[in-house]
């Protein structure tokens, strides 16, 4: 099992209570409190220690015979390599982000063990088998990588309250309470009246500038003057509502008379943790801040961090569970918001946006570990005809609030388990070695340690033991645009990228093209062969991390096309899709109709004539071609 | 709802499921009052969704003691007979439980909820029942439909790797949300007596096999005398008798009522399929907490979950003129 959180801990109970006798459990995680509402297996007196452990702890109290071997560790570390997937009869996957599924996958395919694949979101939930040679892989139908934004809409043209999270997030707390070395985007020039000469940065205290005061100019930097400065480039505008800039003196009068005033009028104790809101006397999380109350918060938030928690000023990095924290980026946002016409929100409901928190229930995930169960059973038995993926709606669909679906044939054209090269277009005088690293190889393809060939030469590759001038060498290659490498890489150009830990090989083939769209393909580069079209998804990206605010039912679940009718019978085709449209299965709906592939058909037997709805029989003996055996 | 607000503790707790129904349904959670009658595989998973979704107290009655039967699929008794030894299954779980979410009481209450006083029910918002005859079912149902307070009643049963849940939520009106705006929505649930009357010609079309497998079986078993879980494939004969003069009675091909799928549940005796009982205790889950918030369509009237084909049906089991 990988993952011994929400769908973990109903997951290892039900395979303990179905007799498995020897599981072994990966997670990285420590127990939190928000937790506590379904992983039933933690207890408040256990925040703080590994999960994995702790599951075993509980479920070996009523079922002391089985076996069960955790590991706090991350599935991803090179430990877990082909070889001890090859252990195992099925592997069970329990996780959270796409990353590691990703992960996962390829090493199960690599390891030729059954993979099944879960995902819980709120009401919804689905269950899906691979197993290599016979169905899809996880990756067959693509899913999408989490999104990033362009720079420029965050820094300068937010339009939607996420872009307003993801500035107060990653540009503006960054800048004031984390590594003063990070590159930052944002605007720091002073302005009002300051000697021309020498730009300053704003956001450098003064010897003589108290909390109060330096928090008062920074409010009027960021919320007004940055504002004017933006508003003088009128190309900008032209098409945009123009946003107004918000100075101290016009939202919080009173601040001015208050120049040296202690607003300390409560006596905290050791045990609360910091929080603005209670300073200025706002108990509602899920209240939405006047623009003058989100001031107070913003300047309070500032003042206690400073005065408060200044040691950890120049190391900290945004924390969801940080209440000080999440009071400061809600009111930045907030703030900013009102200043471009973006309507506010809530702290509690800023606090999801800013953490991705994917909202979950335990009914929902016990009804997928129940399922997740009846697979691995059929899959220890070699009853591979039998396996099906199920998708657990909130909206019954013809009747269904769990419906069945046959397993989707591999596709053809998957990079990763058809080994089909893709097609990268790219301007190769412009974008570097650098670029093509991170955005294609760590971020599309998933790689965490590539290895770049051009024919039989490495132009790059990551690890810890390398010689000191073939990694400098790398380095260099790093900065290259793609023309200037030593091998230069061209229209034409075929490229091997190999992850070895995920036994993972694929061949890109290189075209150069002049021209990206800034707003569309942010990115200045397009991976073709691998997908089509990605969906958007409403995801603040946190850099590195990929845990998606897209529903993890999402992430499992991008179907391009569901069970199609069969048209002889009934006359009528309708998608899954529709289906769930039209029986307001919203979320669901949104989640399988995507456009593209017209690799993915599939038939499937219909149960009765009235029912147009595919669905999984039991009558192998009037099976089209297509389907699976 | 009144200005209770919920406490620090609470909303840190269940901030990830009050992202999924909101504040104000959490807590109409907090002062519900459940009783659950009966413990096996599929009544403690519903108690464990249940406690941890934050009711205001859960009520265990199964005075039964601790038996291999009564083990199997189940995660609240732990596997040390220094501990079970003497005691009764609703003890047992209650302890269990209770560390589920120390902000929920869990009770464990003697006696039989069928002996029990009329007036005893009113103490509750909601009252499952599992694990007993059609009998007792339809008298506890009853008793509740009598109640001056609404008293949502659910019945659930698993047998082998498949299972039934009923719901009876008498006249329940609740917003419904749709795409453009809210709508009152109403609805009328009859009785578990009134819904197995329906003649079997008048149900909708395609209704699901296990509907027929179970109202045979319960037949069966009223006639004997004998509790869900206690027949075997020794009946099978006799069942199939009993299958023949229903099917007749009700002008109904036995064919919809298949032989395999009785044998199969009768040779698993009082045998769970352990995975089933997440599913169905899942689903109990969410329909109770739609019932007891206002918040989502709950299901009317029957569910239905085979693990051989995977479904997970509704049925609508009442009289069309009722609706």
């Amino acid at each position: 099992m990988v993952g011994a959180g929400g769908i973990g801990c109903e997951l290892l109970k039900t395979l303990a209570l179905s007799g498995f006798q020897d599981v072994h459990i990966i997670d990285m995680d420590t127990i939190e409190v928000s937790n506590l509402n379904r992983q039933f297996l933690f207890r408040q007196s256990h925040v703080g220690q590994s999960k994995a452990k702790v599951a075993r702890d509980a479920v070996l109290k009523f079922m002391p015979q089985i076996n069960i071997t955790p590991y706090h560790a991350n599935v991803k570390d090179p430990g877990f390599n082909v070889d001890f997937f090859k252990q195992f009869n099925v592997v069970l996957n329990g996780l959270d982000n796409l990353d590691a599924r990703r992960h996962v996958n390829r090493l199960c395919l690599a390891a030729e063990v059954p993979l099944i694949e879960s995902g819980t979101t709120g009401f919804l939930g689905q269950v899906t088998v691979h197993i290599k040679g016979r169905t899809e892989c996880y990756e067959c139908q693509p899913k999408p990588t989490p999104k990033t934004y362009p720079v420029c809409t965050i820094t300068s043209t937010p339009s939607k309250f996420v872009h307003c999270i993801v500035w107060a997030k990653d540009l503006l707390f960054a800048k004031l309470f984390g590594d003063k070395k990070q590159e930052n985007d944002l605007f720091v020039s002073a302005g009002d009246g300051s000697d021309s000469e020498k730009p300053t940065d704003i956001f450098e205290r003064g010897s003589d500038e108290d909390h109060e005061q330096y928090g008062r100019k920074i409010y009027n930097h960021v919320f007004g003057y940055s504002i004017e400065v933006a508003l003088a480039n009128e190309e900008t505008w032209k098409s945009r509502r123009r946003p107004n800039p918000i100075f101290l003196k016009d939202v919080l009068p009173e601040r001015l008379i208050l120049q040296n005033g202690n607003l300390e009028k409560n006596f905290l104790t050791e045990d609360l943790p910091l929080s603005a809101m209670s300073s200025v006397g706002l108990s509602n999380p899920q209240d939405v801040w006047s623009l003058a109350d989100n001031s107070r918060i913003f300047l309070e938030a500032l003042r206690l961090f400073f005065g408060r928690r200044e040691k950890e000023i120049g190391n900290l990095t945004f924390d969801k569970d940080d209440q000080l924290a999440v009071e400061f980026v809600t009111s930045a946002a907030n703030i900013r918001a009102s200043s471009f016409g973006i309507s506010l929100h809530s702290l509690f409901d800023a606090k999801g946006i800013a953490g991705n928190i994917v909202h979950a229930v335990a009914t929902t995930n016990a009804i997928i570990a129940g399922l997740i169960v009846i697979e691995a059973i059929k899959v220890l038995q070699a009853d591979f005809q039998n396996c099906r993926m199920t998708y657990c709606l909130e909206h019954p669909a013809r009747k269904m609030l769990l419906m069945p679906v046959e397993p989707f044939e591999a596709n053809k054209s998957c990079y990763v388990c058809s080994e089909t090269p893709l097609l990268l277009e790219v301007n190769t005088r412009t974008s570097t070695l650098r670029d093509f690293v991170d955005r294609i190889v760590k971020n599309k393809l998933g790689m965490s340690f590539p290895l770049i060939m051009q024919g039989a030469t490495l132009i790059f590759e990551v690890g810890d033991d390398l010689e000191e001038d073939v990694a400098a060498n790398y380095a260099l290659n790093l900065d290259k645009v793609l023309v200037e490498l030593p091998t230069p890489v061209s229209s034409g150009t075929m490229l091997t990228v190999e992850d070895l830990q995920q036994e993972l090989s694929c061949h890109i083939n290189i075209k150069h093209r002049e021209e990206f769209d800034e707003d569309k393909e942010p990115d200045k580069m397009v991976l073709l062969g691998w997908t089509a079209r990605e969906k958007e998804s409403q995801v603040v990206s946190n850099g590195n991390s990929t845990s998606a605010a897209v529903p993890a039912a999402a992430e499992a679940t991008m179907k391009s096309e569901e069970a199609e009718v069969n048209a002889e019978i009934s006359g009528t085709k309708r998608k899954l899709s529709e289906i769930l449209e039209a029986t307001e299965n919203q979320e669901a709906s949104q989640i399988l109709s995507r456009p593209d592939a017209d690799n993915f058909k599939n038939s499937h037997e219909l149960e009765d004539d009235d029912d147009d709805l595919v669905v999984l029989d039991n009558y192998p003996e009037t099976s089209k071609k297509q389907r699976l055996h | 709802m009144d200005g209770e607000e919920l406490t620090a503790q609470q909303t840190a707790l269940y901030d990830r499921q009050i992202r999924v129904w909101g504040v104000d349904a959490q807590k109409r959670l907090s002062k519900a009052q459940i009783l659950v009658s009966g413990l096996n595989g599929t009544s403690v998973e519903f108690c464990k969704n249940i406690v941890l979704a934050g009711v205001g107290s859960l009520t265990l009655m199964d005075d039964r003691l601790v038996t291999e039967d009564a083990l199997q699929a189940n995660f609240l008794i732990p596997r040390d007979e220094t501990v079970y030894s003497g005691r009764s299954l609703s003890e047992l779980c209650c302890e269990s439980l209770r560390d589920f979410n120390p902000m929920v009481r869990v009770l464990a209450e003697k006696g039989d909820l069928a002996q029990c006083e009329m007036e005893f029910l009113d103490k509750f918002d909601v009252v499952v029942v599992t694990g007993c005859s059609l009998k007792t079912k339809i008298e506890i149902n009853e008793k509740c439909r009598k109640r001056a307070k609404r008293i949502a009643f659910y019945a659930i049963e698993c047998r082998d790797s498949c299972g039934e849940i009923f719901v009876d939520l008498q006249n329940y009106t609740y917003a419904q949300k749709k795409s453009d705006g809210t709508a009152e929505c109403h609805l009328s649930y009859p009785s578990l007596e009134d819904a197995i009357l329906i003649p079997w010609r008048n149900l909708p079309r395609k209704v699901s096999k296990l509907y027929f497998a179970m109202r045979v079986i319960e037949k069966f078993e009223l006639s004997e005398g004998r509790n869900p879980g206690e027949l075997s494939n020794f009946d099978l004969p006799a069942v199939l008798k009993q299958r023949k003069e229903l099917c007749d009675a009700q002008s109904l091909n036995e064919s919809h009522v298949p032989e395999t799928l009785l044998e199969r549940i009768l040779v698993a005796g009082p045998m769970l399929y352990p995975p089933v009982c997440p599913i169905l205790g899942g689903i109990l889950g969410q329909e109770v907490i739609k019932a007891i918030s206002g918040k989502g369509d709950p299901l009317k009237n029957f569910f239905y979950f085979d693990a051989a084909d995977g479904k997970g049906v509704i049925e609508d089991i009442s009289n069309p003129s009722s609706i």
